[in-house]
């Protein structure tokens, strides 16, 4: 077995007063062990969705319509609540968003990860449960273990909340782990800790990682692999270094362009027109298209499959169809790699 | 001394909690903002931005030290009562959550012509919903938006609407709080794009507060670096992101994540050390305009 989480033609719809949302369409991916993932993308194009479904932590209303979640061989698409509960943690695990709402205010930081530890192993000695728990807070870069071990979650600054948040989900030694915009809510410097923490404890124990985040920017420094979201689907894949210096999906043009380090000294940064479309009721064609100023007549009719680029670079995008007329990347083509 | 248009002057301000126990959210800050200029405050969060953004707005009263907006000194409360319309007019802030900062109950229409409707003024364009419907369309959005309530808006469209309100006083002064950290990255660059217009074609003055020293680089004039309450670097920017002085500058400038993964793997990210943070130096002057909180005896 080579990967160690496959995802197969997944595709979630949630219900809702105004119609179904399609939140998720058609995605296929392949985490291979001890690698970073990163999946970028506006906000509702599905990320957080793909992660809760990936967890099984779908809200009620949301379904699993079609498609296939393979983790280490086996197929857990139609496992049920309690089946699942054994794999989390153990073999999957997810960081949350928001630091703050995400522990629980009225227990210690320390037991809280002392929580996540008893759950998989019940009959374990309280002091081997403390010496783990002060092993983890070492770990994610908490000093001093022993005195903060008794502190609440109101003593601890963002960046300490995230790494307790860290720990928590480490305890169970997940292969591996999903983090949902991990940095969002924290400062520049506290964020950048963060992400060398990510990359320190994936080299570490080896665990593999999802990241989730909307600025490729903040990917750069720890992905391996990008995957670029839009509208629910993956428009693009590659490595770092094909998807950074060789993009050729017109939607990662303009998620780079807009990031003001490409654009110093421009006159006005570039934007993306318009919104992204609501899911309800998806276009029949590229959903890209009335945004992209390159969209071809075929967008509009035809969703583009996944061109294969390299062996590990696919887009989604007709531009790359050889019958497409040649359209010069506003990135300047391919960057020194 | 004209072109200067706001003045903060050791500027100070201290929370109380409880009763011994007090926490200097600004200590002494002193900097001037000139007509047209914009000047971005960065700094990590408890800083002390958003408190000195709040004093300069008249929200809270400073513990200690002077504002002066065009001269007057907006923390005398006989002159500041004296002026509060004029004041209250010109000067206008954009919050960082546009989900609080606008009222749940009232339509983008209202919600835009408020402030013209509070300080009695007769809209230029016939009615309150035109003018509404103007200051919207200046923002990038089409009157449909008008009869919405925020809640079915998106946090950018939101954002938008906190903007259009504060220019809808055509304000001299615009005091950007955070305006962009919650947004998306696409998003962020239209509303950069927006308030760079502002400033350049209205020439509105601008105090631009941030994390993001990216958007800080492109956006503004000049820069200050705050640190735990302290203002420790001040320079234009270009001169900031050349020459940075202050180890916490150096520390922030290297936490930039940069778009590029084979040098953002090989660039080694710097730690600032709280402990050899010194609060007793002073501003001094080591290139025209730039100036480092550095002690006195180091000269």
């Amino acid at each position: 077995m080579d990967e160690l989480l496959k995802i197969e033609n997944l595709s979630v719809g949630i219900k809702s007063p105004a119609g179904k949302v399609q939140a998720v369409r058609d995605v296929s991916l392949e985490l291979h062990p001890g690698e970073v993932l990163a999946i970028v993308g506006e906000s509702g194009c599905g990320k957080s969705m793909l992660c809760k479904t990936i967890m099984k932590l779908l809200p009620k209303s949301a379904k699993i319509e079609s498609g296939k979640i393979i983790a280490n061989g086996v197929d857990i698409t139609n496992y049920s609540d309690k089946d699942m509960r054994r794999l989390r943690g153990k073999l999957f695990s997810m960081i949350f968003q928001d630091p703050m709402t995400a522990l629980n205010p009225t227990i210690p930081i320390g037991k809280q990860i002392a929580e996540a530890i008893l759950v998989h192993e019940p009959k374990l000695p309280k002091e081997e449960v403390y010496n783990r728990v002060i092993a983890l807070m070492e770990l994610v870069g908490i000093q001093q273990p022993h005195e903060r071990y008794k502190l609440y979650p109101y003593n601890f600054s963002g960046g300490m909340r995230q790494r307790s948040m860290m720990a928590i989900a480490l305890a169970a030694n997940p292969k591996v782990l999903l983090a949902d915009e991990p940095t969002t809510a924290l400062d520049v410097t506290i964020q950048a800790q963060i992400l060398d923490l990510l990359k320190e404890i994936q080299t570490k124990l080896g665990t593999a990682t999802i990241l989730v985040s909307h600025d490729l920017g903040v990917v750069a420094r720890c992905a391996d692999r990008v995957a670029i979201m839009y509208a629910g689907k993956i428009v693009e894949i590659g490595t770092a270094e094909e998807v950074y210096y060789d993009p050729r999906h017109p939607y990662t043009w303009g998620l780079m362009q807009s990031l003001p380090a490409l654009n110093k000294g421009a006159k006005e940064l570039k934007t993306i027109p318009g919104m992204p479309p609501t899911l309800i009721d998806p276009p029949v064609g590229d959903a890209f298209a009335c945004r992209n100023e390159y969209a071809l007549e075929i967008d509009y009719h035809e969703q583009p499959p996944m061109f294969k680029i390299t062996d590990t670079h696919y887009a989604a995008t007709w531009l790359l169809d050889p019958r497409a007329p040649k359209v010069e990347s506003p990135m300047g083509g391919k960057r020194n790699v | 001394m004209s072109d200067i248009l706001l003045d903060v002057q050791h500027l100070s301000h201290v929370f109380k909690l409880g009763k011994h126990a007090v926490i200097k959210a600004v200590d002494d800050v002193s900097f001037q903002l000139k007509k047209g200029e914009i000047f971005g405050l960065v700094g990590e969060s408890g800083s002390g931005k958003s408190t000195v953004a709040r004093c300069i707005m008249n929200i809270y009263k400073p513990t200690a030290g002077k504002i002066l907006y065009t001269g007057l000194d907006i923390c005398d409360r006989l002159e500041f009562r004296k002026y509060h319309k004029m004041l209250e007019a010109n000067r206008q802030i954009i919050f960082q959550d546009s989900t609080s900062s606008l009222n749940q109950r009232m339509t983008v229409a209202d919600i835009i012509a408020e402030p013209m409707h509070i300080h009695h003024i007769k809209p230029p364009r016939g009615s309150l919903r035109a003018e509404a419907e103007f200051q919207l369309s200046y923002v990038g959005m089409d009157s449909s938006y008008l009869d919405k309530y925020p809640t079915e808006l998106s946090g950018g469209q939101r954002q938008r609407v906190a903007i259009a309100r504060a220019l809808s006083m055509e304000p001299e002064l615009l005091v950007a709080d955070e305006p962009i950290a919650s947004l998306d990255v696409s998003i962020q660059a239209q509303i950069i794009n927006l308030l760079r217009h502002c400033n350049r074609e209205h020439g509105c003055s601008m105090l631009f507060i941030a994390h993001d020293l990216s958007m800080v680089e492109y956006l503004c004039d000049r820069v200050g670096v705050m640190y735990h309450g302290k203002l420790v670097e001040i320079a234009p920017t270009a001169e900031l992101y050349a020459n940075p002085q202050h180890p916490y500058t150096k520390t922030l400038l290297s936490a930039i994540p940069i778009p590029d993964p084979i040098a953002e793997r090989n660039r080694k990210r710097m730690d600032f050390d709280e402990i050899t943070f010194d609060r007793d130096g002073v501003l001094t002057e080591i290139a025209p305009g730039h100036f480092v909180l550095r002690k006195e005896d180091l000269e």
